[in-house]
């Protein structure tokens, strides 16, 4: 092992300005990989319906990619701290039936329960940090605890959504359909918070190089609690936003969001090493999964036998695709 | 190539359809949440043989099947907005949530779509439902009962799945026809989950502690799980009232060689997709005068017609019926009175 290490960090020393370059341009590749999926699937879209690209078209394929996207950020906070999320689905569903329920019938006790339920996201994270339980035990335990929460408040499916959160989500600005809108703003916001300010690298560094960051000062309980609060967060945002489109609640409605999310995350270019995620990337991994499970699927125009596998196949296609090119890279 | 193909079909089938009824040139889709049972398997072979034939005969333009990949909300809203931009006319929907579609389902009404929801129906009073008469079916239970045994008795009663709709108007429909009919009383009552195995455990634990029973009303599923557990505790063996399912009717069969046993079956046909697809059809027709909730009959087997049916079962499976557009016509006028 030696031996070779050393050779890579001389050629790494010995890096000539075309080497470096070629690096620079399959980052670059890298970074535009997501933004190519998505305009590959769209393509697809395009061809097979053409009738789809309208701004009635987007409005109605993007606006279920919001939750999803709000739900992959949440995700994509958990995956930067090097941990990962399995309840975020039960969480969303939770919040969903909270949102048709207490948060119309009586907007105090809705916000407060939503908001300690961000609470508990952050007691989460201080306790795996405290604790150092693997987040995948811990966060599976809690997505029973949220399903059966969800089932306790909401029985049957029903409830309705606030009608401000209605009003939302069904807002048409002009030229522009609102889901491209909220995707931008989510993903700039998000961008600006954890890759251009100074708190958000340390955020990242906490899931990269926990060690280092330890050792110059910063507390990494506190990072984790925060990583953990913003994934909260983002999934109160994702529940509220789904149930604005839905109209109304089913204990089971967010159950898909976990794996959608993961996915997202890494569609976008982000990895299970932590540190190593990028925020306008998982919008548009979100938004590409959305588009690819079930726009393109359904105006392929597959055997009904055949659309289920079809369904995975596609996903399969997809991520495979990002990882040919970030194999490129080493 | 593919696609030029399909656009040349649809093209040769506008030409030549225009002559035939209003509907020739509408695009009729399913959207279903689920196919991983043999009833929802069932439902869709219905559905798709009456929908090959109504297209081959230039009835609608087009009728296709789309199934989720999961049972999840979401997914099956986005399939909704889907088919909204595909341009269907029609949607016929076996939905995963009577409620959170609704927003899915308002959207396709708003763009001109008919919708028709059944078994899986949806709330959103835009859409058309097709709903069994399970409560008719309950109460037809205990007149049939009565027939088959004249002086009364006790009896038993099976329910279905907690907290259905299905278990609750099946269970209204029994207790009305227990008032009408005070020569019976049900003296115990138990959950078997419309499942043989269920049925026959929980028929077996209340048993001991029952009067003679003389008939047992049901829900479908539950008749041949109460029959072994009845013989397993050496019982006499009561009226048994069937569902439908293959098992059932063969249990019934071998009894009636034996010694002539009498009894009755009922219960929803996966085939009502067929008949949602034609009300969905009469809609598009232009017809105003449909209720958007419609009652339509269950269907049932009696003494001298269930033999005659059973071959046709698949093991395993349950009765089915492939609707006709009579049928659906007969259905929306029974409806209106």
């Amino acid at each position: 092992m030696r031996p070779e290490m050393t050779t890579a960090s001389l050629d790494t020393a010995a890096r000539t300005s075309a080497e470096r370059g070629a690096l620079a341009r399959a980052r670059l590749l890298r970074g535009l990989l997501p933004a190519l999926s998505l305009a590959l699937v769209l393509l697809a879209i395009a061809w097979l319906n053409p009738r789809a690209i309208s701004y009635f078209g987007f409005s109605l394929m993007l606006n279920l990619a919001i939750p999803i996207a709000l739900a992959t950020i949440a995700q994509m906070f958990v995956i930067a701290g090097n941990e990962l999320d399995l309840s975020i689905g039960t969480f969303v569903g939770f919040v969903g039936c909270v949102t048709a329920t207490w948060l119309k019938d009586a907007p105090l006790i809705g916000a407060a329960i939503l908001l300690g339920s961000i609470g508990v996201y952050a007691l989460l994270g201080a306790l795996i940090h405290l604790r150092n339980l693997p987040s995948i035990v811990v966060t599976l335990g809690m997505s029973f605890v949220w399903q059966g929460l969800a089932i306790l408040v909401l029985p049957k499916p029903g409830g309705k959504a606030p009608d401000w959160l209605l009003g939302l989500m069904a807002f048409k600005p002009p030229f522009v359909p609102f889901p491209i809108i909220a995707a931008l703003v989510i993903g700039l916001i998000v961008h600006f918070g954890l890759m251009r300010t100074s708190y958000g690298v340390i955020l990242r560094g906490s899931g990269g190089n926990p060690a280092a960051l330890g050792r110059a000062g910063w507390s990494l309980l506190k990072t984790k609690i925060v990583l953990f609060a913003l994934a909260g967060l983002f999934g109160v945002l994702s529940g509220m936003a789904l149930i604005g489109i839905t109209t109304s609640a089913d204990a089971n409605i967010g159950n898909g969001y976990t794996l959608l999310a993961i996915a997202g995350v890494i569609l976008g270019g982000g990895e299970f090493v932590g540190g190593r995620v990028s925020p306008i990337g998982a919008v548009i991994g979100a938004l590409t999964l959305a588009l690819a499970a079930s726009p393109l699927l359904t105006f392929m125009h597959i055997p009904p036998d055949w659309q289920v596998a079809a369904n995975g196949a596609i996903l399969i296609i997809v991520l495979a695709a990002r990882v040919l090119i970030s194999r490129r890279e080493r | 190539m593919k696609k030029l193909f399909v656009l040349g079909a649809l093209a040769a089938m506008l030409a030549s359809g225009t002559a035939l009824a209003d509907t020739s040139g509408k695009k009729i889709a399913f959207s279903n949440n689920y196919a991983g049972n043999s009833w929802r398997q069932a439902m869709l072979d219905s559905y798709g043989i009456v929908t090959k034939k109504a297209v081959a005969d230039k009835v609608v333009g087009a009728a296709d099947i789309f199934t989720t990949a999961d049972k999840e909300v979401p997914t099956q809203a986005a399939q909704v907005q889907n088919l909204i931009l595909q341009g269907y006319d029609a949607i016929v929907i076996n939905a995963a949530s009577p409620d959170a579609l609704n927003g899915a389902i308002k959207q396709a009404c708003d763009a001109g779509i008919v919708v028709v929801s059944f078994d899986g129906t949806v709330t959103e009073p835009c859409a058309y439902r097709v709903v069994v008469d399970f409560k008719d079916m309950g109460k037809q239970e205990v007149e049939q009962m009565a027939k088959f045994q004249p002086k009364g008795g006790n009896l038993l009663e099976i329910r279905g799945l907690a907290g259905t709709s299905i278990d609750d108007a099946i269970h209204a429909g029994i207790l009305e026809g227990v008032a009408a009919h005070p020569e019976f009383k049900i003296v115990g009552s138990v959950t078997g989950d419309w499942d043989q195995t269920t049925a026959q455990k929980a028929v077996a634990t209340i048993l001991p502690s029952l009067p003679d029973i003389v008939g047992v009303v049901d829900q479908g599923g539950d008749g041949y799980g109460a029959a072994q557990a009845f013989a397993a505790a050496g019982k006499p063996r009561p009226t048994i009232i069937m569902g439908n399912r293959q098992d059932e009717l063969q249990w019934w069969k071998e009894q009636k060689e034996k010694d002539g046993y009498q009894t009755w079956s009922a219960s929803i046909a996966p085939g009502v997709s067929s008949l949602a697809f034609w009300v969905a059809q009469q809609v598009l027709d232009g017809r105003t005068d449909i209720p958007h909730d419609l009652l339509v009959p269950y269907l049932a087997f009696t003494q001298d017609d269930f033999e005659a049916e059973l071959p046709k079962i698949p093991k395993g499976g349950v009765a089915s019926h492939e609707y006709t557009q009579e049928d659906a016509i007969a259905a929306i006028k029974a409806n209106i009175k």
